[in-house]
């Protein structure tokens, strides 16, 4: 589903992705976890298409098409979801005028005609129920005060009504207590099937206790140094970053 | 032999005015009070003339290219009346109003619903002429409107306009409706309607007013507008300025408050080639509370200029403003906001807050916040912010599927539709909403 080869992305001329190469199939979930500043919301970015980004050389395709001359909204037509570590607030927009404005544009985009209002009504309410979002909080304005967990908890409901192909959650885990993550991973399992995939951005092994990866990726200073499987993950927790970076040196 | 009007054609307008003064004056009752209000007017305006960019005020507004018309100041009258599917788009049709509806500058019984049933929603001329009016005319005409040279011009020549009385502890169950169209039966006219507007102890009232052309033909509104809110009174005022292109209009508002009222006036400004709103409170009596909010979205070259005033006299009393403007094309808004609090108007909270984006480069925004504050325990804040599209906010949007020119015309429509929230009749929302979905160019696929 995504192909990513050799990819080097930044700004101006300053790479911070240094040559990534990831595959990633339908049905599959993979982690991405490194230190700070390793480039971890950098490829998030590159792959949805953030202008401030530059790709510089190498692949990135999605089912064998190159995306990277795409525009944000074209890869989201395409079925590529961003979950925001930072969700913009945006005064003035209902979430449930976001969500149907996001799905009927998508809908226009493949030449579909606008969701009846019966379905989306249903489909918001199901989705709210997964995420146990409650009716009020659908009628406030975008992320405008939210809560850290009530932003995550949003952005895991619109991945839920949008039903991308492939999901990149950045950070998604930040700011969630115990609790309000076992409820985004429960919609994020939800979602999950055998023809879509999830890639998970984290910091820290917790989320991953819920969402249970195919693949651990580490990458450090834009480049992956080590792949496994999910005991990857524990380890890191266990031992930190340290010793990876000495086997890389080594 | 040169006749008369090839003469008036060489005239400057401020001449032509003060001609047609005394031509107009002959036919007024001589013994009126309001005669001598007026020739004092006329003086003050001859001796001041039109503001130009030399004054402070209008520093960033000229009425030059606007005064170089040659306007009809006494309109001709059509034969018959405009036809209410015609202009049926300018009314909240779909539900009850009173209405006072002018056509040039005079009174169309055709298409207004007056009322004297407890309240008096009816013409000036009326309140200027009948004996029954002389005390509300004695007590508050022209008592607030200041003596600026484009007051005093609309004190010589008004006639006509809105008489609005609500006695006390008189709540309005509808909505007044207040339009003034014009229909450009001559090439240029100049309009100066008059509005006294007095509401009683405790009354509650809600009014629209709206100035539109009919046609492509130049027409300059100089509007003056009094209203006076008694102990406990809650006026709220809206104002839709969408007139088309050729038409311009100087709105001279006056706002007199006692004690506990409550007056809000919001300003929509879509349209028209030149308008300033020079929008005065004045809070007389303690806990008042005064709201001014504006959203003005503009194009080509249009010109909107908001010229507030605040004057907190007594003590305790609250002000609200909150002004958005959208810029695109070579647009040129301009927000002056004054607020004065005088020494003895302690505990004051005053808020200002003026926010602008600029849609494109040749756009231009000044905007001017003026506090002059005497008293020293008061609350008083100002905001203004000029700038772009959050970039962030427009990638967000596009990672979701909202393709690039819709994600704009949402983002701008949101930081707009912010101000709707104090309007309290659905039914002028629902319309406002739409209105400001239809000049930014959004598609909204939700109902609002």
């Amino acid at each position: 589903m995504l192909h990513i080869k050799d990819l080097h992305a930044g700004v101006e001329e300053k790479d911070i992705l240094k040559g990534i190469n990831l595959e990633v199939k339908a049905g599959e979930v993979h982690a991405i976890m490194g230190p700070n500043g390793s480039g971890k919301s950098t490829l998030a970015s590159v792959i949805a298409g953030k202008d401030e980004f530059e790709v510089s050389k190498g692949e990135l395709t999605l089912y064998g098409e190159d995306i990277t001359e795409l525009d944000p909204e074209e890869r989201a037509h395409k079925g590529v979801f961003l979950s925001f570590q930072y969700p913009v607030e945006i005064p003035g927009v209902s979430v449930t005028n976001f969500i149907k404005t996001a799905i009927n544009e998508t809908r226009k985009a493949k030449g579909m005609n606008d969701m009846p209002a019966s379905e989306m009504l249903k489909l918001i309410k199901e989705k709210a129920d997964l995420l146990e979002i409650d009716r009020k909080f659908l009628s406030r304005s975008l992320n405008e005060g939210f809560s850290g967990g009530e932003k995550k908890r949003n952005e895991i409901f619109q991945m839920a009504m949008m039903e991308p192909k492939l999901a990149i959650l950045d950070e998604t885990d930040s700011g969630l207590d115990i609790d309000a993550l076992k409820v985004v991973a429960n919609g994020v399992n939800t979602f999950k099937n055998k023809d879509n995939a999830v890639v998970v951005i984290t910091h820290y092994q917790r989320l991953l206790d819920y969402i249970i990866p195919d693949f651990v990726h580490v990458i450090m200073d834009g480049k992956i140094v080590k792949s496994g499987g999910k005991e990857l993950a524990h380890e890191l927790e266990e031992r930190g970053y340290d010793w990876i970076k000495e086997e890389v040196n080594a | 032999m040169p006749n008369g009007n090839l003469m008036i054609e060489f005239m400057s307008l401020k001449e032509k005015l003060l001609s047609s003064y005394l031509a107009f004056e002959d036919n007024l009752e001589a013994d009126s009070p309001i005669h001598e209000l007026r020739n004092k007017a006329i003086k003050n305006f001859e001796q001041k003339g039109f503001p130009t960019k030399k004054e402070e005020a209008w520093k960033y507004t000229s009425l030059n290219a606007l005064l170089k018309n040659d306007y009809s100041v006494f309109p001709k009258q059509l034969d018959k009346s405009i036809d209410f599917k015609d202009v049926k788009k300018y009314f909240l049709h779909d539900i009850d109003t009173y209405k006072v509806v002018f056509v040039d500058g005079v009174y169309s019984s055709f298409h207004s619903e007056t009322t004297h049933d407890q309240i008096d929603v009816c013409l000036m001329s009326s309140a200027l002429n009948k004996t029954k009016y002389k005390p509300v005319i004695e007590a508050y005409y022209n008592k607030i409107a200041e003596d600026d040279s484009l007051t005093s011009l609309n004190t010589a020549f008004a006639k006509e306009g809105a008489y609005i009385h609500i006695p006390k502890h008189k709540e309005v169950e509808k909505p007044i409706e207040i339009l003034y169209f014009s229909t450009g039966n001559e090439a240029a006219v100049f309009l100066q309607p008059r509005n006294l507007i007095v509401v009683g102890e405790n009354a509650h009232v809600q009014i629209i007013e709206r100035h539109q052309s009919l046609s492509k033909n130049e027409v300059l509104t100089n509007s003056v507008t009094e209203i006076f809110a008694e102990k406990r009174a809650f006026v709220d005022y809206y104002k839709i300025q969408n007139n088309v292109a050729s038409a311009s209009l100087i709105d001279n508002t006056y706002i007199a408050q006692e004690r506990e009222s409550n007056c809000k006036v919001h300003t929509f400004s879509f349209g028209g080639k030149l308008t300033r709103n020079n929008l005065n409170f004045y809070q007389n009596g303690e806990y008042c509370n005064s709201t001014l909010k504006g959203v003005t979205i503009l194009e080509n070259k249009q010109h909107v200029d908001h010229n507030t005033l605040v004057h907190h006299i007594a003590p305790n009393c609250e002000s609200h403003q909150d002004y958005k403007g959208i810029f695109g094309d070579a647009s040129t808004g301009v927000f002056n906001g004054r607020v004065i609090v005088e020494k003895d108007a302690q505990k004051t909270d005053a808020f200002q807050q003026n926010n602008n984006i600029l849609v494109d480069d040749k756009a231009t925004i000044n905007a001017k916040p003026q506090l002059e504050i005497f008293a020293d325990d008061v609350k008083c804040s100002h905001g203004c912010t000029i700038g772009q599209l959050d970039e962030d906010a427009l990638f967000y949007m596009r990672s979701r599927g909202i393709a690039k020119k819709e994600a704009r015309a949402l983002l701008m429509y949101a930081f707009a539709n912010t101000v709707l929230e104090s309007v309290k009749i659905p039914e002028l929302k629902r319309r406002i909403n739409k209105l400001i979905a239809h000049k930014i160019g959004v598609n909204l696929g939700f109902e609002v």
